[in-house]
């Protein structure tokens, strides 16, 4: 006969296995993406690819420096629109919460970050490319930058609500100004979240290949002029997958690993900040009844 | 005596005249008149929710902000209008301090900076050495100078919880105001914190006009010179504390402070 206990003791042991078979489950696809990457990529990986323009077909060697250069500049621009603009719309959302232009925004937002980005390339192929008449990293840029703003200015909101209303009633009963409360103590109380966010819009951006089909548009060459067609990993990549070269395909896997680890490398940046913010805000946790002066 | 000693007549009075505020559709103060003397510390005592720290949010204009709040009546420090249409609000949140009743301490800032942080949103240039002595004298006002002059840069939040709101003082006494608020600065801490701000509020008498709200009878009658005993959003009576204490004039007040309600 089972007691209480053991029948308890045995749903407790067959709940932790099944939600152990769902973790392994939902890793499965990325240990076999990363392994796929590291068998047909590894092998291409030398310094040469990370120093060299694309070769001509045929033609041994070559890398793919023009598309990591173009792929920073790219995010560059991208981040330059919608940090400013995503950070200064997240605090008016946050400060004026109910306000209906406030709503409106909010819901525009939410509408724009689940758009197809596709559409933002269209869009930005329509407002740039078209009227300029030619292809440029100006255009890709800016596609980026509309992709991520709206998560920068919702995430920065998260952040801004996070904020204690006592530290910023504190700041206004010091004698601070409005701008002066929302700059110097909740954008900076706020700031390891925000930043945190800046880095998963980066890896957005830097990963995005549709909206830089018909706007960044790809370059064989160097160009570090924006209003020329630039490269870019993911349209690198791209390009060579399609191609009918096995160089240039196993080139293509190359380029999906370098992808992968500048990802990695500003998602464990963004991991860092976040453990930096755990603990400031461990330490804002209000004391109460503490048995020490 | 008490009684007897000089005001500074830097010290303005605290008056409040039919004051009424709330929420929209929800009354909190009720026509309410009370005056805190000069450079004297006026205790506010009343049960939970009869609307004590209202009452002070109403005397710095911080209740405006809440979402629906709504106010009426008058206000004065000295002579000036709290609500008069040309008041500045900054300027007049510079001459009156407030004290939560958690410790706020400005969390990415320093010691010495969040004493700081008030007088540089005053001054822009200010000489360096100025500035520290100014910290000084509030941190040491406050009764924390020696307990933190060799951590002065160091996170305020690697201080201890009585140490943060003896902080949050010097921090609002930095900027010399005129008026010191103080919302159950005690509440969240233990019986030596208390004692020690206790102690400080005593010793701001004459410089600056204390207006403290407290749960704690004991600390009302022990640092007070005026008690004010607020239910349901007005003044039930106003006297000097130790005749509020003794002898109270209203029933409710004594069946309040002997413990028979709140």
């Amino acid at each position: 006969m089972s007691t209480r206990a053991q029948r308890r003791r045995r749903s407790g042991r067959l709940m932790t296995g099944l939600t152990w078979t769902a973790a392994t489950v939902a890793i499965i696809p990325l240990v076999i993406i990363l392994a796929h990457l590291l068998v047909n990529g590894l092998g291409q990986l030398t310094p040469t690819f990370f120093t060299q323009l694309p070769s001509p077909p045929g033609v041994h060697g070559g890398g793919v420096a023009n598309a990591i250069v173009g792929s920073i500049i790219l995010v560059a621009i991208a981040m330059t629109i919608a940090v400013p603009v995503g950070v200064g719309a997240g605090l008016y959302l946050a400060e004026h919460r109910r306000g209906r232009f406030a709503q409106v925004v909010r819901l525009l937002a939410d509408v724009l970050s689940g758009l197809p980005s596709i559409v933002l390339g269209i869009f930005a192929w329509e407002l740039i490319v078209r009227p300029s008449g030619h292809f440029s990293a100006w255009s890709g840029g800016i596609a980026l930058g509309l992709l991520v703003l709206p998560l920068v200015a919702r995430a920065t909101e998260e952040m801004v609500r996070l904020v204690p209303v006592a530290l910023t009633e504190a700041a206004l009963a010091l004698g601070f100004s409005r701008w002066r409360t929302s700059l110097t103590v909740v954008l900076r109380t706020a700031m390891p979240g925000i930043v945190t966010a800046m880095l998963i819009a980066m890896s957005r951006a830097a990963g995005e290949t549709a909206p830089l089909l018909f706007t960044a548009f790809g370059n064989p060459f160097w160009s570090l002029d924006p209003a020329r067609p630039i490269a870019a990993l993911p349209l690198q990549i791209y390009a060579y997958a399609q191609s009918p070269y096995d160089e240039w395909r196993a080139q293509a896997w190359a380029s999906a690993l370098v992808l992968l680890i500048l990802v990695t490398i500003i998602s464990v940046a963004g991991r860092a900040v976040v453990r930096a913010r755990a603990k400031l805000l461990s330490a804002v946790t209000p004391r109460v009844g503490r048995v020490d002066a | 005596m008490r009684e007897t000693r000089v005001t500074n007549a830097a010290a303005p009075h605290v008056r409040l005249v039919h004051l009424s505020a709330g929420f929209a559709g929800r009354s909190v103060l009720r026509t309410l008149t009370v005056e805190a003397p000069a450079g004297r510390v006026l205790a506010i005592v009343g049960p939970s929710g009869c609307g004590k720290s209202t009452v002070l949010r109403c005397i710095n204009r911080l209740h405006e902000l809440d979402e629906g709040a709504f106010v009426s009546g008058e206000v004065e420090i000295g002579a000036f209008p709290v609500y008069a249409s040309t008041t500045n609000v900054v300027a007049l949140r510079r001459r009156v301090g407030m004290v939560f009743q958690r410790p706020t301490p400005f969390v990415t800032l320093s010691v010495f900076d969040n004493v700081a942080a008030g007088i540089r949103a005053q001054r822009r240039d200010i000489a360096q050495g100025e500035m520290e002595s100014l910290v000084e004298v509030a941190l040491q006002r406050a009764g924390l100078w020696r307990e933190v002059v060799d951590r002065l840069f160091g996170s305020a939040m690697a201080l201890s919880g009585g140490q943060q709101q003896r902080l949050c003082i010097a921090r609002a006494l930095a900027v010399q105001p005129d008026v010191l608020l103080l919302d159950e600065p005690t509440a969240s801490l233990d019986p030596m914190g208390t004692q020690r701000i206790e102690e400080l509020l005593y010793d701001l008498r004459d410089t600056v006009t204390v207006i403290m709200v407290t749960h704690n009878m004991q600390q009302a009658a022990r640092i007070s010179d005026v008690t004010a005993f607020l239910l349901d959003g007005g003044i039930v009576e106003c006297a000097p504390t130790r005749q509020l204490f003794t002898t109270p004039s209203d029933a409710r007040t004594e069946a309040y402070i002997t413990g028979r309600f709140g």
